[in-house]
């Protein structure tokens, strides 16, 4: 006998977290393309993931998600090296060592290229930045899908962030909480790897849970 | 300075937190109230110089009730100084910005002896202290009989500041456990942990609630402005640095081409000793000009400042300063085209061409409000962008997010 996806129950339910941020300013800006390429080699992964995976969630309006990227854009007038370091896909990182090491890489070859503009001054000063994260656990833990769909209704952004974004970092799977959870607790890769594939580049966060929802409520009321 | 008369409106009921979940959504409401049971019963002190007027008394007029809501017993108290103090300290502020430092050979012992008088007539029992801006930053010095957890927040930008009145404050903020900026270009490389706190607009206050067209119309037409011309609209305090004679002149320059109206809307704050000498300025900059509204309005002015913001065809910014600049999101949230100065926090909340225009001078302020008016689809785009913006970062609810988070990694340590 088979059991139907929707009424299949997890042995080991999933936890919703509450996931809330602060953002810690680093003392000293970089003018130059040349300063930032030291400071990017030396500055806390917090920072790299902060202006990168964390930056996904706020820029709506502007032309790159990635933070180096909007700078080296808008206050260097770099577009070459902007659309490179904003092309990285973050869904094939597992490691920030490795984020960093690409993005070096990047800012080097460019600067290798362009020596002109290692030292002219920016417009605007680059910050680096940290997210100090504080999570809690919230509401109740889903053990069917339906009970999953439920919880991410009630998601604030930051938390959906949380389990979809930055959750591939954590895992170093690269997949998020969501689908590791339906692989391993519910036995559906197919359904996993559908939701995986969601392009969270292009989403603000509520279209992100209503494409999350969409593909997991035909699931529901099949 | 003579103020408009307007009757003292019956005081608003404070909405609840709940009451938020129609604007931001039930989920950020619910986290709220889970990040404060954290907290629950950890007390609170909130500390600036002036209860009226200014966006720090605004904003904790609203933030303070919903810290209390959520479990948080807060206390709110505002030192006391005399006319000499307040001097000294509006000095602070233009000097800090960058302005020469003025005052008299006095200022040092002014300003400490005030700080000691306050510290000494206020309790410090609470577990968070967060003391506001530069005017009573002394207080720390409670710090060493008193080992509560302090929390320097600072309105203002920081940049470029007069390095005599930085090297004498710097000292004092360096005590405290973090600082708390509006922008990160503000911040002055503190060994201290240094936080960045947008500052927020109520969505609910009666300055940005929805009204009544009629309202509006009633508004427009108490001030003799005409509804069926273009309305140019800069609110703020009367003080040189929202540049508002740089406002009439762009307004001239836009006049050439465009028969469109000014409004110069605001106030005064307690703390703020200039404000009849600017409004001066201004009213002499106007030169009768029947076009130009120059309206000092009381403090409780909330509904027709919000009115008048409404009834704006463009929004104008044209600071030379700026702290954060919440009048820009005040005319965002209301779906308004903002042309606005490219200073202080004003960037975080203009992107160019994308959620408002920046400007850095009167020539192109005048420019951006041209193209503005003879591209108004463009405009209202900008003005939907700019609330969506402003819905995201720049809302009440997130400021009592922020806090609730400093509060958790203050207990944890950090």
């Amino acid at each position: 006998m088979t059991v139907s996806l929707e009424a299949k129950r997890a042995e080991q339910p999933f936890q919703f977290m509450a996931a809330s941020y602060l953002i810690r300013i680093g003392a000293q800006p970089v003018h130059t393309l040349g300063d930032f390429a030291k400071s990017l080699r030396t500055c806390p992964q917090a920072s790299i993931f902060y202006h990168t995976f964390q930056s996904l969630e706020a820029h709506h309006y502007t032309s790159f998600s990635s933070d180096f990227a909007q700078w080296a854009l808008a206050a260097c007038n770099e577009a070459a090296l902007a659309e490179q370091l904003a092309v990285v896909d973050l869904r094939d990182i597992v490691s920030l060592e490795d984020l960093r090491n690409i993005l070096v890489g990047i800012v080097d070859d460019h600067l290798k290229e362009h020596s002109q503009a290692i030292d002219r001054r920016a417009f605007e000063a680059f910050y680096f930045c940290e997210a100090k994260e504080v999570t809690v656990p919230i509401g109740s833990p889903a053990s069917t899908l339906a009970e999953l769909a439920d919880g991410i209704r009630l998601l604030g952004h930051q938390s959906l962030h949380y389990h979809f974004i930055n959750s591939r970092l954590r895992l170093q799977l690269k997949t998020n909480d969501f689908s590791y959870w339906i692989e391993k607790s519910l036995n559906h890769p197919w359904l996993a790897a559908r939701l995986n594939r969601i392009d969270f580049y292009n989403d603000t966060l509520d279209e992100l849970r209503q494409d999350i929802l969409a593909l997991l409520e035909p699931q529901e009321s099949r | 300075m003579s103020t408009i008369e307007i009757a003292k409106p019956a005081a608003q009921v404070m909405p609840g937190l709940q009451d938020y979940a129609a604007i931001v959504g039930e989920p950020e409401i619910i986290e709220l109230r889970e990040l404060a049971r954290r907290l629950a019963g950890r007390r609170v002190k909130m500390v600036n110089s002036t209860a009226v007027g200014g966006g720090v008394a605004e904003i904790l007029n609203r933030l303070v009730p919903l810290i209390k809501e959520v479990g948080l017993p807060t206390q709110w108290d505002v030192i006391t100084g005399g006319e000499k103090f307040f001097h000294v300290t509006k000095a602070f502020h233009n000097a800090l910005h960058g302005a020469p430092f003025e005052v008299a050979p006095d200022w040092a012992d002014v300003f400490l002896s005030t700080n000691e008088e306050n510290r000494r007539r206020m309790q410090f029992d609470e577990d968070f202290v967060v003391i506001h801006d530069p005017q009573p930053v002394a207080l720390i010095a409670e710090r060493d009989a008193n080992p509560r957890r302090w929390v320097w927040r600072c309105h203002i930008d920081l940049s470029n500041p007069n390095a005599q009145v930085w090297d004498f404050l710097k000292p004092w903020v360096d005590r405290y456990d973090a600082s708390l900026f509006s922008s990160p270009q503000f911040t002055r490389g503190l060994h201290i942990p240094q936080y960045l706190f947008y500052p927020t607009i109520d969505p609910l206050a009666d300055k940005n609630r929805d009204l009544d067209p009629e309202f509006v119309s009633g508004v427009l037409e108490q001030f003799h402005i005409d509804p069926t011309r273009p309305i140019l609209t800069q609110i703020s305090r009367f003080d040189r640095l929202k540049d508002p004679v740089g406002v009439i002149r762009a307004y001239r320059l836009v006049k050439k081409y465009e028969d469109c109206q000014l409004v110069l809307a605001g106030g005064s704050a307690s703390d703020d000793p200039e404000g009849a000498a600017v409004q001066q300025e201004a009213e002499q900059a106007a030169a009768g000009d029947p076009d130009i509204h120059i309206l000092n309005l009381p403090p409780w002015s909330h509904l027709e400042i919000n009115a008048l913001q409404r009834a704006s065809t463009i929004v104008i910014q044209k600071s030379l300063r700026e702290g954060f600049g919440l009048t820009v999101s005040e005319a965002l949230w209301k779906k308004k085209p903002v042309v606005a100065s490219a200073v202080g926090g004003i960037p975080s909340q203009v992107i160019h061409k994308l959620t408002g225009m920046l400007v850095h001078s009167v020539e192109g302020t005048a420019y951006q409000i041209r193209f503005l008016l003879a591209n108004p689809a463009f405009a209202q785009t900008l003005g939907e962008n700019g609330h969506q913006h402003v819905k995201e970062q720049f809302l009440l609810t997130h400021n009592l997010k922020r806090y609730l988070v400093l509060f958790l990694i203050l207990l944890e340590g950090d």
